[in-house]
């Protein structure tokens, strides 16, 4: 938070362009695919898991409705609902060889990763798909807030951080996953199903991975087989930015919306002083240890 | 004389200019006229990646032309080759930030077209290096090496260095339906004469241009034909993969290698004699003739349109009669990376 806002000053200070409504907007729009991909991220961390494949699952979403709404196969709305429900199910796949063989969910969804990645290139020919009808790129419209002009596709970003914000820390379900991430042993012993809760949990964030599918075709415009490839990594990035722990059972979701939103900030600031991309990437891993470090160390003060 | 005094005689020396250049200012030019300093014009550039040399060649090009046009250039570039939604970023940040012109090599020459439209509505102007988009009208303009020339010339080149000797050919291409590798290999077919799927055409490899894949498809292409001996690769690191897969079988010195972009490893290749001859292309002239017409653009000049040729020149050390070349001196001299 202190780091964001540090960072906003500064940026301001640098650039009269930073501190503008289009600007904040834009930066929204920029961080609300890898923002949604990491609040699927945060619920899997949250259980100490963790998913290498959700920016593949969500290339191969957005191929699936873009390409059967393009051909017209279906109406555009069914095509969506099956690339949300084709998403669902590769992540409660993963939920499944998780909990069922079992399975450590590095190695699940490093092998999920490739998996996914292969059939989007054998799905699509490798083409991208262009022409898409307008209900897939609905989201990508605007509306007025003032003179600022703010995406559907932000709105909607925004609103799946609160909803799951509430579900995690004002419902059973919630309190659920964080127990099992705590200890699976105790949570077992205290009635929690825990299988069937860690299928869940990785069968809804596949679904969030479908939404964000969702985003990235409105926002592009196009279905893009290449898409994706980093953002598993960025969206781990922002979770941990937002002061997750990578150990389960610890962390907040409003945090990685923070996170996001930290590194979209800085690559836009720079970016408007005109600093190359290369150093935005090495800023970028600077400020993950720096955060981690910050975050261990105060935890330290306190025991 | 003191250092101290140097540069107080400088500093006079500096602002007698500046007086000077004020004065005759006032004759009524614009800068003077508004008062301000004149905003420069700011470009942006957006290559493909920042580590290929190829890209790295073309941001100096960009750099030293604006330098010498007083622009202010913005440079940004995707996280990997096929990065879209990176270079939709950098365009709409460089939109934000103002600038008259966006240079980009698109990495998805169909992806990146509704961006590029957002930004032509905002009234920046864009032009394509290096790669066409598709529809090639989404750009004001393209500069760019003739990809089907720069393989016309290789495969002339083979044919005749062949010199009537039965070919068995060996294509090591870029990766499926991407124009760059396609132009080049149609015009690689089309220079020696030889029609897509003849019997000459003994094996045919993706490699994505790059080395170690380079070396893997001609091991694999090796196995299929062993008898092979005229190698036509997309690119020179996928060249020297071929070359070393040949050496591994002794077969280094009766295989002609042929190839494309004249990088500086490559050219040097080329005169140790790895590969025959390349095409060499000039990434440094794409990005200098388009911060120039943005400059241009910004100062209230016309787009520029269509497709402008930045050239290609055939590099060997063994040339053959019918094809113009120039040797590898001419080739270090004007490569890149």
């Amino acid at each position: 938070m202190v780091a964001l806002l540090v960072a906003c000053v500064f940026f301001s200070l640098n650039n009269e362009q930073f501190l503008s409504g289009g600007n904040f907007s834009l930066i929204i729009q920029q961080v609300m695919v890898v923002g949604t991909l990491a609040i699927g991220q945060t619920l899997i961390i949250l259980t100490a898991g963790i998913d290498l494949s959700n920016g593949a699952i969500m290339a191969f979403g957005g191929i699936v409705m873009a390409k059967l709404a393009a051909d017209g196969v279906v109406p555009p709305l069914v095509a969506i609902a099956l690339g949300l429900l084709v998403c669902a199910g590769f992540g409660a796949v993963n939920g499944l060889l998780v909990t069922a063989i079992p399975l450590p969910p590095f190695i699940v969804t490093l092998g999920m990763l490739n998996v996914v990645f292969a059939l989007t290139h054998i799905f699509s020919g490798d083409q991208t798909v262009v022409n898409l009808p307008a209900p897939l790129t609905a989201l990508g419209g605007t509306f007025a807030i003032g003179d600022t002009m703010v995406t559907y596709g932000s709105l909607l970003t925004i609103l799946l951080f609160l909803i799951f914000a509430y579900l995690l820390s004002q419902t059973a379900w919630g309190r659920h996953v964080y127990a099992l991430g705590n200890s699976p042993e105790v949570a077992r012993l205290t009635g929690i199903r825990t299988g069937r809760l860690t299928v869940g949990v990785y069968t809804v964030a596949g679904l969030v991975y479908g939404i964000a599918a969702l985003l990235l075709v409105s926002r592009t415009g196009v279905g893009d087989p290449q898409a994706g490839q980093t953002d598993n990594l960025d969206s781990i990035t922002a979770v941990v930015l937002g002061g997750t722990s990578l150990f389960g059972g610890r962390g907040l979701v409003v945090g990685t919306l923070l996170g996001a939103l930290i590194v979209g900030v800085f690559r836009n600031g720079l970016q408007l002083m005109g600093v190359p991309s290369i150093y935005q990437t090495l800023i970028t891993g600077v400020l993950v240890i720096l955060a981690v470090t910050v975050d261990q160390l105060s935890r330290r003060r306190i025991s | 004389m003191s250092s101290s005094s140097i540069r107080t005689v400088g500093a006079l020396a500096v602002c007698t200019v500046a007086a000077t250049m004020s004065l005759t200012g006032c004759g009524g030019s614009d800068s003077a006229a508004t008062g301000g300093t004149p905003t420069s014009v700011k470009v942006g550039l957006i290559t493909k990646t920042e580590t290929n040399p190829f890209f790295v060649k073309m941001k100096e090009g960009a750099e030293a032309a604006a330098k010498a046009q007083g622009a202010e250039l913005m440079t940004a570039a995707g996280k990997f080759d096929g990065d879209n939604a990176g270079q939709i970023t950098a365009i709409e940040n460089m939109i934000a930030a103002g600038v008259k012109g966006i240079l980009i090599t698109p990495s998805d020459s169909k992806a990146i077209v509704p961006a590029l439209q957002k930004a032509r509505t905002a009234g920046v102007m864009v032009v394509a290096l290096d790669s066409p988009t598709e529809p090639q009208d989404a750009t004001d303009a393209l500069f760019a090496t003739d990809n089907l020339k720069a393989g016309q010339l290789i495969g002339a080149y083979a044919k005749a260095a062949m010199s009537g000797k039965p070919a068995k050919i060996a294509t090591l291409d870029l990766a499926p339906g991407v124009a760059v590798g396609k132009l080049r290999h149609d015009g690689f077919l089309k220079g020696f004469g030889v029609a897509e799927g003849d019997p000459s055409i003994v094996c045919s490899q993706d490699t994505s241009g790059d080395q170690a894949k380079g070396q893997t498809a001609m091991e694999n292409c090796l196995q299929k034909a062993p008898d092979l001996n005229v190698v036509y690769t997309i690119n020179e690191p996928a060249a020297l993969g071929a070359y070393t897969a040949l050496k591994a079988k002794g077969r280094e010195k009766d295989v002609l290698i042929v190839s494309v972009d004249g990088g500086c490893t490559g050219t040097k290749a080329v005169q140790s004699g790895q590969i025959a001859a390349t095409s060499q292309q000039y990434p440094l002239k794409m990005a200098d003739q388009g911060v120039k017409a943005v400059v241009a653009y910004g100062k209230g000049g016309a787009k520029p349109s269509g497709y402008t040729d930045t050239g290609v020149t055939l590099i060997t050390d063994k040339p053959v009669d019918g094809v113009e070349a120039e040797d590898t001196a001419f080739g270090l001299q004007n490569c890149w990376g």
